[in-house]
Order: C-alpha cells, then structure tokens, then sequence
C-alpha cells in the first residue's frame, strides 16, 4: 500500500514548500474561477474571459517595467479592460464580440510594447514566458493575502447580486420587467470576471486562465441545471483538476525527455478537457456518478 | 526603409494584408471573431510543436489551425459555440505549453511570432504565402453567395438549400489558411486586429458587400503598411501598430456610424424620430 501510493505521490511532495504555495494558491483561483465561470458560461461571455485574460499580460508586463507586484498589475489592468469594454457596448449581442476582440487587439498591442521594453531593457527574456505561460511553482508565499482578498471580492461581489444576475442570464427581459438594472448587473459581473481571471492568470498564465474560468463551469452545466449545484461542482472539478494537475507535473520530473517536469498548465488544461468530454458522453440531465477522473 | 532586404516584407505583408481584409470581412459579417481570435492564438502551439520535432514552421502552423478549425467545428455541434471554440483553444495552448518547456532557448523567437517580425522575412516566403493566400481568395470567390446568404440570413439559406454547417466548416478551414499564412508576419496576438479592425470600419460606413470588402481590404493594407513603416523607425515590435491603427479604425467607424444616425435622426420630425431611433 505504502509503496503504491510512493509511486503516485512522489516522495517529499507534502513537505515541499512551493508545492504548498502552489496548492494553496491554486487551489482557491480554481474555486474562485469555477463560481464565476458559472455566470460567464451562462452568459455566454466566454470570450470576454479569455479577452481579458490576454489583456492582463499586458498589465503584467507593464507590472514588470514599473516594478510593482504582478499581481497588482494584472488585475488593475483587466478590471480597467472590463470597464472599457462595458462603455463601448459590450452588452449588444451582435456588436459584443467584435468589441471585446477591439479591446483585446488594442490591450496586447500595448502589452507587446510592454514586453519589448522589458526584454531589451532588462534583458529578462524569460518574462514572456512566465506571463504568458504562467509559474505555478515559483509563485511567492506573500502573495497569498492579496489572491485572497482579490478572489473574495469576486465572489462577494456574485454572491451579492445572485438573484439579479441569475435572472438577466436566463433572461434579461424577463429581469426589464421584473426590475433589475441589467446594464449595472452586467457591468458588475463584467468586473467579476476581470478579477477571477486575473487571479487564474497569475498562477497557470493569462493563456490558460481560459480553461479554468470556462472548462469546469461547462462541464458542470451538462452534469446538473440548478445554479447553485452547478456552481459547486465547477469548482469541485476546477479544484480537482488543478490539485491532480500540480501532482502529475510534481510527478513528472522524473519522466522524459528531460530531468525537468512537464509544465503544470498542460496537465491542468488535459484533465479539464477530460472531464468536460465525459460529461458530454454521459446522456444530458440528471443523475448517476458524473465522471470525475 | 525600402532598402533591398524589406523589399519581401512590403510583398508578404500585403498580400496578408489583402487576405485578411476579405476574409476579415465575413468574420465581422458572421460575428465570429472568437473564432479569428482562437485560432491564431491556438496555431503558436504548432509554430511550437514544429520547432521541437525540427520541421518547417508553416507546416506547424497550418496542422494545427486546420485540426482546430475542425475541432471547433466539431464540438460546436455539440455544445455553445463560445465553450467549444475556448476549450479548443485552451487544448491547444496547452499542447503548446508542453512543447515550449521541451524545447530550450525558443524565447526570442517566441516573442516574435507573438508580437509578429518584419525583418524575420525571407525570399523563400514569399511563395508559400502567395499560393496559401490565393487559395484563401479563390475559396472564398467559390462560396460567396452561400456564404453570404447563411451570414446575414441563416434561416433564408437553409430555405434556399445551404447547409449551414458545411458553410461553416469551409469558412474555418479558410480562416485557418489565413491564419497561418499570416502569423509569422503580424504574430499570432495581432492577425485578428487586422482581421477585424478594418472591415469593422467598412461596415460602419457603407452597407453594400462588395464595397465594404474592397474598402476593407485598402484599410487593412493601409494599416499593415503605416504599421511597418511605424515598426522600421522606431523599432517597436509590428503588433502594438498593427493592434493601435486596428483600434483607431474601429473608433473611426463607430464615430461615423454614430454621425450619420444623429444626422438621420435630425432630419425627421422629432416625435417620430424619436420612436424610430434605434437605442444607441
């Protein structure tokens, strides 16, 4: 038994301090992500999502220039991206797409200068990597306070306005009549999402902050229809699929090619599609043990 | 500026330019600029995956927007649209995620198909684009009128015998094209600005097809050329140009549109300009 669970659980996994981070930290983007990517998949903003992912590198990058935490930078600048992206209209169906697509080509523009200046100036060429990609184990412990606070803000700022949201997703005429302030409602689930996905950004990299915000959320909609059960279960498979993701990519150092672990992200990203395409076998509805890896 | 070796940069970059501004057009038209989005970002991976196992990029390039342009097409059957296209992309990048920490000392060259790299244009490009790009126009010639009809009234063209999803499919696998003759010039963040700024701006300013693609097509050449030039001088990466003039066109467009309605709404006689203004 013991020599089992030593080749699944390499040893000193439990009592390495990055690992620890990396769960802890992980651990609650993942749930952060799988609550608000409930009401982004619902609204069907999940390109607003990824859009403000990407324009986080920016603020990221620009994070690195002026030298202040990354964090700050990212989730000042999404937030701000949010807010441009509501002014110029994108509650509209038809116009939304294209304006979210307009912010993020202008938000990764201003990133790309960003990125230019930093790596001939301070000759880090590894930064792109670490924006874009994400560094799940070289995360610092003094940043845990502000995912903290920045993830409830996310979800306090859900969690207030549950019943409004829930109705202008399902229907925003419907929400007209019954008296909801669609346009604030929206604004502020926008700035939701901004954060959530700053945070997710942070830590598996503004690329890939997509599959959590929107993986987990998806796949729980095909297992249960009740809001507040789908909203569990996504961030019950975020959070597992993140915890196996830093196991298998603690596990991997000692796979080939290289004495160098693969990268936590592919694991992550693998097993959210994996859970999302058992979800999608099973028959639509409810009932029976959903396929949880 | 003009010197001999930017003379293939000028060739390459307008016939992306010219591409992008037809095949931009249908993407503003059919609302599907997630999709423009995805697949480029998704296609770096394969720039990744072919630098690792030693092949050209191109090839890379164009498996892996072409498997993801039937990915999307495939799951997008079966679930939203906007889930399947994000978990096609994100399948990507984490593929390309994996390769990038197998192989060493890409960063640079990372950056620049990100960011795009004027100078990285060699005479030898100059034919795979010419070709992959002539066969994005011809494709795109071949399917006009279905594709236009099932773009601005799907119901109309599943009447009149098109098969909405057929459409659909051919559409993607000539984004992919596209996409990955592009991406090596404008890099993979920044296709879709060009994709979408220009014949968003057209659109806004006349309603008529083929003047709004032709107009399209001068705005997205003028953009990649004033971003060159802009790139040359000041040696800033191509990208922020192309993603600044992309928005600039775009706000253009907005502002004109938004001119012409108040000039409509003046000229009416104001109780029913009033009901009829469409809500801004």
């Amino acid at each position: 038994m013991n020599r089992v669970l030593t080749a699944i659980v390499e040893p000193g996994f439990f009592s390495s301090a990055p690992v620890h981070v990396a769960l802890l930290v992980g651990g609650m983007v993942a749930v952060v992500s799988g609550i608000i990517g409930t009401f982004t998949v619902m609204r069907g903003q999940s390109y607003a999502g990824h859009a403000l992912a990407d324009i986080s590198v920016t603020g990221g990058s620009g994070s690195f220039l002026i030298g202040i935490s990354p964090l700050w930078g990212f989730a000042g600048t999404s937030v701000a991206a949010a807010g441009i992206m509501d002014l110029i209209g994108v509650r509209r169906p038809r116009g939304r797409d294209l304006a979210t697509g307009i912010v993020r080509g202008a938000g990764l523009g201003l990133g790309a200068l960003f990125l230019y200046w930093d790596t001939t100036h301070t000759s880090t060429t590894g930064a792109t990597v670490t924006i874009l990609f994400g560094s799940m184990f070289t995360i610092d412990s003094s940043v845990i306070p502000v995912v903290a606070a920045f993830g409830l803000a996310a979800v306090g700022i859900v969690a207030a306005l549950y019943r409004p949201l829930l109705l202008s997703s399902a229907s925003s005429d419907l929400a007209v009549v019954r008296g909801v302030r669609v346009r604030t409602t929206g604004a502020l689930c926008l700035v939701a999402i901004a954060l959530a996905v700053s945070l997710s950004a942070l830590t598996i990299g503004a690329i890939l902050s997509t599959a959590l915000l929107v993986g987990p959320a998806a796949t729980a909609l095909r297992l249960t229809a009740r809001p507040a059960l789908v909203m569990i279960w996504s961030a019950l498979i975020g959070l597992a699929a993140t915890w196996l993701g830093i196991l298998l990519a603690f596990d991997s150092y000692y796979w080939p090619p290289a004495r160098q672990g693969w990268p936590v992200s592919f694991f992550v990203v693998a097993l959210i599609l994996i859970f999302y395409l058992l979800a999608q076998a099973r028959p639509a509805g409810r009932g029976g043990k959903p396929g949880r890896g | 500026m003009f010197s001999a070796f930017m003379t293939e940069t000028w060739v390459v970059a307008t016939i992306v330019a010219v591409v992008a501004g037809v095949v931009g057009f249908f993407v503003v038209l059919r609302g599907s600029a997630f999709v423009a989005d995805a697949l480029p970002t998704g296609a770096f991976a394969g720039a990744a995956g072919a630098s690792l196992i030693g092949v050209n990029t191109l090839i890379g390039l164009g498996a892996f927007s072409l498997v993801g342009a039937l990915g999307i097409g495939w799951l997008g059957r079966r679930s939203r649209h906007d889930v399947a296209v994000a978990l096609a992309l994100v399948a990507m990048l984490g593929l390309g995620a994996l390769f990038l920490s197998f192989s060493v000392g890409y960063a640079p060259e990372i950056y620049s198909l990100l960011f795009g790299e004027v100078l990285g244009i060699s005479v030898n490009e100059i034919a795979p684009v010419a070709v992959l790009g002539a066969v994005c126009i011809a494709a795109i010639l071949v399917m006009y009128r279905p594709l236009m009809l099932s773009s601005v009234m799907p119901e109309l063209g599943e009447v009149r015998g098109v098969r909405a999803h057929w459409i659909e499919m051919g559409f993607l696998v000539v984004l992919a094209l596209a996409t990955s003759m592009a991406l090596p010039v404008v890099g993979a963040l920044l296709i879709f600005s060009l994709m979408i700024g220009p014949p968003a701006a057209a659109r806004s300013v006349t309603s008529r097809p083929l003047l709004a693609m032709g107009l399209s097509v001068v705005l997205a050449v003028v953009t990649v050329w004033a971003a060159i030039a802009a790139s040359y001088q000041t040696n800033w990466p191509v990208g922020f140009f192309v993603g600044a003039i992309g928005a600039a066109c775009y706000a253009a467009g907005r502002g004109w549109a938004a001119l012409q309605q108040t000039r409509m709404a003046r000229s009416r006689s104001g109780g029913l300009a009033r009901a009829c203004r469409v809500p801004a």
